[in-house]
């Protein structure tokens, strides 16, 4: 043992002094802390671009025709783009790189106990390429026909025919774009998947590994495993689009549900990817913050594990009114209802955590409490689109996108703010501003259901997506609908605004704001044990940390103190 | 120098042959759907067999011997690595390489013989099928070639020799699909 910690401290000595410096060091870094914040903060200014579409578009829907501040009159073609490109990218270059990426690559080796990630350059190359899928889809905005206008699920003949889409250029784009990205999360989970396997710290055990590596360690396998078919249709549509080809098209022998059935074989289990990291960061921030032994953690993790099969099962639930077979509708039906047993187990098991806490209201508790309740409308409300009979009448409503929004939005910002202030202080080395954070919390939550609630209105009321201008239509231009879509608005506005003092909030902290102790929040996971931020290698090489119990032995009896981190001796 | 993360060995299983293995579990749901998407529509369309007839079955079955003669090849270097013998197992590699470019040449003439007859990839839905496909696995191969010449190099130095079997499983994957897309695209009529 002394003589592998000794062959251990000289190969990381070694490690250390290599590398670029100056400048370079953060472009050209191995370093999966800064690997992590290279995808967040190229996540995050996505975010700023897919956020300023959703404004643009929801101008015209509110007032149409009338000319939007700081973009002008938005033309039909422009409608499909900013639709489209807000979907693809709030999905794959919001979602996927911040809650997957980032806090994969920044929390997985920390709370695992380990120096880096096992492939450090694969996972250098996996930013790299997510990088250029990101130049490439930008660029696709504003080529000669402007960018992509088939929707993010890019349905052919729509989406294979440029006598359709009119973009032929932008359309190809788009999905070498989409295709770079699955390349880029594909390196960079096999490294997440691996790493978790093989590098944990010595004494680290199965049921030891906290809930989020775990959490995102599902996800990359279960986007591993489901973005294969997709891949092969996204080659193929490719071809479709630039070779001529007639893989979709039923005059030449193709059929454009094959695609469907591709793009949601992946699409569906896509729901999980992102919502397994945001449920892990809620699980660990919750256990924190009540003081309290997380309830159930081997239910969780094999309701995540029984999730994880299941939505391999259920993809056909997006196409109940695509003309597939009735018979096919009600084994899909029955599938989709079943995964809602093992995610309400996991939220039965979040709220039987808090039950009898010591809970304090911190910042990242608030964000976490807001992702439950919030996920758990998004959630209801999906069975009513997983039943077929009902889907029937909602399809390709409002009530569809409000539903999906009420998924997606706590997962990927809800989440993902959860997830930022509780770990910023370790990422920085700085504590953010309490009041600030928690102004920014509730001027997002709140204005958050004044977008969607009013959308879910709507959508019972007929109102359908995809329409560029509703004054077109005189049955959905009634009064109570104008007034109801001039809400969602103005609330996407105000909830757009109090995202500058979230801004604010970061750049003020990192410049004037406290510094950050070591374990600021009394936690028991190995990351809190090192400083904050952490050096390159994360621990003293002979220093690196030894598990003697699981992760969430909060308010033992036998202790004084009410946490009980996992590297101290027995 | 590799991180201590990459020195570790929680499962006991080698970093490098557990990552393989991911790779191939990726690369496996890729031909999946591909090759699930061919297999439904031949059956809708059974008038395919009319286009799948024009296939060269002898090439295919010399391709398909060459491509398991290279993989054996791969096993020996594999079994010259675990004895140390960086040179053995290095030239072992590069038997296997040749058989990768000979494979990609036989399959240039078969592509452009079929060119020249007419039978492009917009000819019909078969067509389509089958350049795509084999043109995948082409890929595949190319990349393995490349590869195996990194290993190769530093097989010939006695380093890094664990990458030799991890190179080998990948080769055999390659070698696998093949089996699938040789019966499918040229056997059935």
């Amino acid at each position: 043992m002394a003589e592998a910690t000794a062959v251990e401290a000289r190969a990381h000595a070694e490690h250390e002094h290599h590398g670029p410096k100056g400048i370079l060091k953060y472009v050209w870094s191995t370093d999966h802390k800064i690997i992590g914040m290279q995808y967040m903060f190229t996540g995050m200014f996505m975010a700023v671009i897919g956020g300023f579409m959703a404004y643009v578009f929801r101008m015209q829907l509110a007032f149409p025709g009338l000319s939007v501040p700081g973009f002008g009159v938005v033309s039909p073609g422009e409608y499909n783009a900013l639709i489209t490109n807000h979907g693809s990218i709030m999905i794959f270059w919001v979602a996927m790189p911040v809650l997957i990426a980032a806090f994969g690559n920044f929390t997985i080796p920390l709370m695992i106990g380990a120096d880096d990630m096992v492939f450090p350059r694969i996972n250098r190359l996996s930013y790299q390429v997510f990088f250029l899928s990101v130049l490439v889809l930008l660029t696709s905005l504003f080529v000669k026909g402007g960018g992509f206008g088939g929707a993010w699920t890019s349905y052919p003949p729509l989406s294979a025919n440029s006598q359709y889409n009119l973009t032929r250029v932008g359309a190809s784009m788009w999905l070498v774009a989409v295709m770079l990205e699955f390349v880029a999360f594909l390196l960079g989970g096999i490294n997440f998947i691996t790493t978790l396997m093989n590098s944990r710290a010595p004494g680290m055990k199965a049921y030891d590994i906290p809930m989020t590596p775990w959490m995102i360690v599902l996800a990359s396998i279960m986007f591993m495993l489901s973005v294969g078919p997709l891949v092969a249709g996204a080659i193929m549509l490719l071809f479709d689009q630039v070779l001529g080809t007639g893989f979709y098209d039923p005059a030449r022998g193709g059929d454009p549900i094959l695609w469907q059935h591709l793009f949601w074989f992946f699409g569906h289990p896509e729901v999980y990817v992102v919502l397994f990291p945001a449920m892990g960061i809620t699980i660990d921030v919750i256990a924190t913050f009540a003081r309290k032994k997380l309830f159930g953690y081997k239910t969780i993790l094999y309701t995540a594990v029984a999730t994880s099969v299941l939505s391999f099962f259920v993809w056909a639930h997006h196409q109940f009114i695509a003309g597939i077979d009735p018979r096919m509708a009600n084994i899909f039906t029955i599938t989709t209802l079943l995964i809602s047993v093992p995610i309400a187990e996991m939220i039965f098991v979040v709220i039987a955590t808090l039950y009898g806490g010591s809970i304090t209201l911190k910042t990242p508790m608030l964000w976490a409490l807001a992702f439950v309740g919030e996920f758990m409308i998004g959630g209801v409300t999906g069975i009513f689109l997983g039943a077929s009979g009902a889907d029937i009448y909602l399809h390709d409503t409002y009530f569809v996108l409000a539903h999906f929004h009420y998924t997606f939005f706590p997962i990927a910002i809800i989440g993902t703010f959860a997830a930022f202030t509780y770990w910023f202080p370790k990422m920085f080395g700085k504590m953010l501003n309490e009041t600030l954070g928690k102004i920014h919390f509730w001027g997002t939550v709140i204005p958050f259901n004044f977008i969607f609630i009013p959308l879910f209105i709507l959508g019972l009321g007929g109102q359908h997506r995809r329409i560029y201008n509703f004054q077109n239509f005189p049955e959905l231009s009634v009064p109570w609908m104008v007034h109801l879509r001039i809400i969602a608005t103005v609330s996407l506005i105000v909830m757009l605004a109090f995202q500058l003092v979230f801004f604010v909030n970061v750049v003020w902290s990192l410049r004037k704001g406290p510094k950050a102790p070591k374990n600021p929040w009394n936690g028991n996971t190995l990351e809190w044990t090192t400083e904050s931020p952490p050096p390159h290698g994360n621990w003293p090489a002979d220093q690196l940390p030894v598990v003697y119990r699981g992760p969430y032995e909060y308010g033992h009896p036998d202790r004084e103190e009410d946490y009980w981190p996992q590297n101290l001796p027995a | 120098m590799k991180p201590i993360a990459t020195t570790r060995s929680a499962t006991g299983i080698p970093t490098g042959r557990l990552a393989i293995w991911w790779v191939l579990a990726s690369e496996i749901v890729i031909f999946g759907g591909l090759l699930g998407a061919y297999v439904m529509h031949r059956i809708g369309h059974p008038e395919w067999a009319n286009a799948a007839a024009h296939t060269h079955t002898m090439i295919g079955a010399t391709n398909t011997f060459i491509l398991l003669t290279s993989s054996f090849t791969a096993v020996l270097g594999h079994q010259a690595a675990e004895r140390g013998d960086g040179r053995k197992a290095g030239t072992f590699l590069v038997f296997t390489i040749i058989g990768a470019f000979l494979f990609l040449t036989l399959k240039s003439f078969e592509w452009a013989s079929e060119i020249r007859e007419g039978f492009t990839i917009q000819a019909n839905g078969f067509w389509s099928f089958y350049y795509t496909a084999a043109g995948l696995h082409a890929a595949h191969v190319l990349v393995g070639a490349i590869v195996m010449m990194f290993v190769a190099r530093d097989a010939f130095r006695n380093r890094e020799l664990q990458r030799v079997e991890y190179v080998g499983i990948y080769w055999h994957f390659v070698d696998v699909i093949w089996i699938f897309l040789f019966p499918l695209l040229y056997i059935a009529k």
